[in-house]
């Protein structure tokens, strides 16, 4: 069984890379058609064999397995050292594989419409499936190293695809801000990973947790006078790569730029699984987090703060993309609020419904923009429901589900997370409540904004448009209808395994200390899936959500003055907001200028003074110098020579005299 | 009988006024090719002071040679003399400053 299983695991990881491979490295031979169906058929494998692994750990109740796949350099005994390939199979990481090839399998379905008429096609399905492999190294990791092998991986990919127009200057700028941003997470990252490497000597999970209570006895200096739990450093290391990956605020700016790449990978990788990494390692390091407290604070301080702050940045964007990827980015802080408050499973849980319903936004928008002729500014559209019922439909299910509107998948994860912050009592979880408590209502204004603005009210584009946007093929909505099932359906079937059963679905795979288990008071009065639903009306959260609705009914369809006539009202609000809270602007000012004004001073000083000047043209110079006195000797007259000889001479016989040469 | 360190003293003579020539002459090229030989023959004088001094002839064959080679040069020397003027119009020593750096 054991060996069969580390065979499954292997198919898992590596069909999706040989589709990738096939379809990058033969592009020309198979063509189209055979490089969407290499990868395609590659991503089922990974999704068919995922099921299976599911099955065999919930079902046959299989305990966690940790293979080991190669090793890649051991060490002897002065570099006692081993890095290897290994793939831990546990509830945590089987979970992610279904919700990560399942995600993938619909994105690569849904490609082959949205690109059909792209001159890129191969490339593209090629990217995609080496995205995909990538990710699976990612969650399967027993080790850092590998863990860091992914998540390099998935930002390789998410680099390439972000630009994928590569002719495009803004896709451009936009993946190379990504890039930019996610080293300094990733600096962070590594650093978290030498630490690791410096006190425990092993980069294996399990060596790394069976140390974890030493690690948080021991203490480490790093500016004089302050002493840190080495634990602490470690986690704050590790959350500044996942703040990084996750785009959590300050280093979120990225993620809105990541829309110009083509949608589908804006679902797959800025959606559902790359930008959820973050959170996967938190949740995988939970026995490391448990122990320290700052790094928890940390934790739910910034992902609260992201999920308030950048959900009221979606209100005033008026591209469709952006306004979803604002929304992911306020429903990351969510899931990292989870991570703070140790409810690890609520905010798996949320990773899983956000994968489905923020895809389902995602292939939604660009189904809409395909019927628009890839048009995305909402001011343009309007009243597109009549024309693309199906999207219109999935798209609804999706924003109901992402305002946490019982009984969609949304409201469970959702609604949890809140009253995890709420009954935490780690510093910061008061004002991370409140911060979610409001995220719930600005969710429900900004993704209803972009609901009415795009399928009802009146048409905004011009006639001609309006008359030829019509449903899009099956190959894109099929996946739409496919991700709107379990963005009804998910919540509700999983709440109970997830959170509060006896074995909960990812058992052992987080730890939780018994100080900070909110899930377990949480338990008490949990009544069934079903009777969460009446119990919601008597919640504010609820009744937020229904605020926010209907604000966003009374200033889109109703009133369509009122946001013209907040925004002339409250003109600096609405100017903090336009200029998403001036992040850009530091950003520009301090590191885009401050590296450039760093270069020139370096090219200034350091190249043309001191090398250009002193070494390269200071030689010349002097050489000149000496020559040009030197040359005075050379009178041309005869007689001086004469002189200079004689001289010599005279000063060489005299050195011999006195030195004893000659007696 | 003239002592040994007279004769030494005439040739330092001889040979510090042909140095003295060559330095401070200025003018003619043919005045240096004197000097020059002034101080050969101030040498040639040591040659035989020393081959008399230590009995020994081969000293005194050397200058015969050395007198040879000094006539042949002054030959060459005269010869370059005229070419030099033939070219140049003159021959002062004053003017022949082409090596200048």
């Amino acid at each position: 069984m054991n060996q069969y299983l580390y065979h499954v695991v292997l198919g898992i990881v590596l069909a999706p890379l040989a589709g990738s491979l096939i379809a990058g490295l033969f592009r020309n031979q198979i063509g189209r058609l055979g490089a969407q169906y290499a990868t395609i058929l590659g991503v089922f494998i990974s999704f068919a064999l995922s099921l299976f692994v599911a099955k065999a750990i919930w079902l046959d109740g299989i305990s966690p397995k940790d293979f080991l796949g190669y090793i890649w350099m051991s060490g002897n005994t002065i570099f006692p050292f081993t890095f290897k390939v290994g793939f831990l199979i546990d509830r945590l990481s089987a979970l992610m594989m279904v919700v990560v090839t399942f995600v993938s399998l619909l994105v690569h379905i849904y490609s082959i419409g949205y690109m059909a008429d792209d001159d890129g096609y191969q490339r593209f399905f090629s990217y995609i499936s080496l995205f995909t492999f990538a990710m699976l190294m990612l969650v399967t990791a027993d080790n850092f190293l590998q863990l860091f092998f992914g998540w390099e991986g998935v930002g390789l990919v998410s680099y390439l695809l972000i630009g994928f127009w590569f002719k495009k200057e803004s896709a451009i700028q936009g993946n190379l801000k990504a890039f930019l941003v996610n080293r300094v997470g990733d600096f962070g990252f590594i650093l978290g990973i030498a630490v690791i490497f410096t006190y425990v000597g092993n980069l294996d999970y399990a060596a790394v947790f069976s140390h974890a209570t030493e690690l948080a006895a021991d203490k480490i200096s790093l500016f004089s006078g302050t002493s840190w739990s080495v634990v602490t450093v470690i986690c704050i290391l590790l959350f500044v790569g996942a703040m990084g990956k996750s785009a959590q605020v300050p280093l979120h700016v990225w993620l809105p730029e990541s829309m110009e790449g083509p949608t589908p990978i804006s679902a797959l990788i800025h959606a559902a699984t790359m930008v959820t990494a973050g959170v996967f390692m938190v949740a995988r390091m939970s026995p490391l987090y448990e122990l320290s407290q700052t790094a928890l604070t940390l934790v739910i301080v910034i992902g609260a703060t992201g999920a308030l702050f950048t959900g009221l940045l979606a209100i005033v964007m008026n591209d469709i993309k952006r306004v979803v990827a604002y929304s992911t980015l306020s429903q990351l802080g969510y899931m990292m609020v989870a991570m703070g408050a140790s409810a690890y499973s609520a905010g798996i849980f949320h990773l899983a419904t956000h994968a489905c319903f923020k895809a389902l936004l995602f292939l939604g928008a660009g189904s809409v923009i395909m019927a628009m002729h890839h048009e995305q500014d909402m001011r343009k559209m309007g009243g597109l429901w009549k024309r693309m019922p199906i999207t219109y439909i999935c798209f609804l299910i999706g924003t109901l589900a992402l305002c946490a509107i019982p009984p969609f998948a949304g409201f469970y994860s959702k609604d949890t997370i809140i009253e995890a912050a709420q009954l935490s009592t780690i510093p910061g979880a008061s004002y991370a409540y409140y911060c979610v408590l409001i995220g719930a209502f600005v969710t429900a204004l900004y993704s209803f904004r972009a609901f009415f603005l795009t399928f009802h009210g009146k048409p905004r584009m011009d006639h001609h448009t309006f008359e030829h946007v019509h449903e899009t093929p099956w190959v894109v909505w099929v996946p739409l209808v496919l991700l709107a099932i379990p963005s009804v359906l998910l919540g509700a079937f999983l709440i109970s395994p997830m959170l509060y059963d006896t074995h909960t679905v990812l058992g052992n795979s987080v730890t939780v200390l018994s100080q900070h288990n909110v899930l377990a008071e949480m338990k008490h009065e949990f009544h069934g899936a079903l009777a969460m639903i009446p119990h919601a009306l008597l919640t504010v959260t609820f009744w937020l959500v229904i605020a926010g609705i209907f604000v966003a009914w009374l200033a889109y369809i109703k009133m369509p003055n009122l946001p013209g006539w907040f925004a002339q009202r409250f003109s600096l609000l609405y100017r903090v907001f336009v200029d998403k809270y001036g992040f850009d602007a530091l950003n520009q000012m301090v590191f885009v200028k401050g590296t450039k004004n760093f270069g020139n001073a370096l090219f200034k000083i350091g190249d043309r003074k001191i090398i250009d000047g002193f070494f390269v043209n200071g030689s010349g110079i002097s050489v000149r110098w000496i020559a040009l006195r030197a040359r005075l000797a050379e009178s041309g007259y005869l007689y001086h020579y004469v002189t200079a000889m004689i001289l010599g001479l005279l000063i060489f016989l005299f050195i011999m005299l006195t030195s004893g040469v000659i007696d | 009988m003239i002592p040994f360190t007279h004769y030494l003293v005439v040739a330092a003579l001889l040979f510090a006024i042909g140095l003295a020539g060559i330095i401070l002459n200025r003018r003619n090229v043919i005045l240096l090719l004197m000097c020059v030989e002034l101080m050969l023959l101030a040498v040639n004088t040591n040659f035989i002071a020393f081959s008399n001094y230590l009995g020994d002839m081969a000293g005194q064959v050397f200058v015969f040679f050395i007198l040879t080679v000094a006539a042949a040069e002054a030959a060459i020397g005269l010869a370059l003399v005229t070419l030099l003027f033939r070219n140049r119009g003159d021959i002062d020593v004053e003017k022949m400053n082409l090596l200048k750096g």
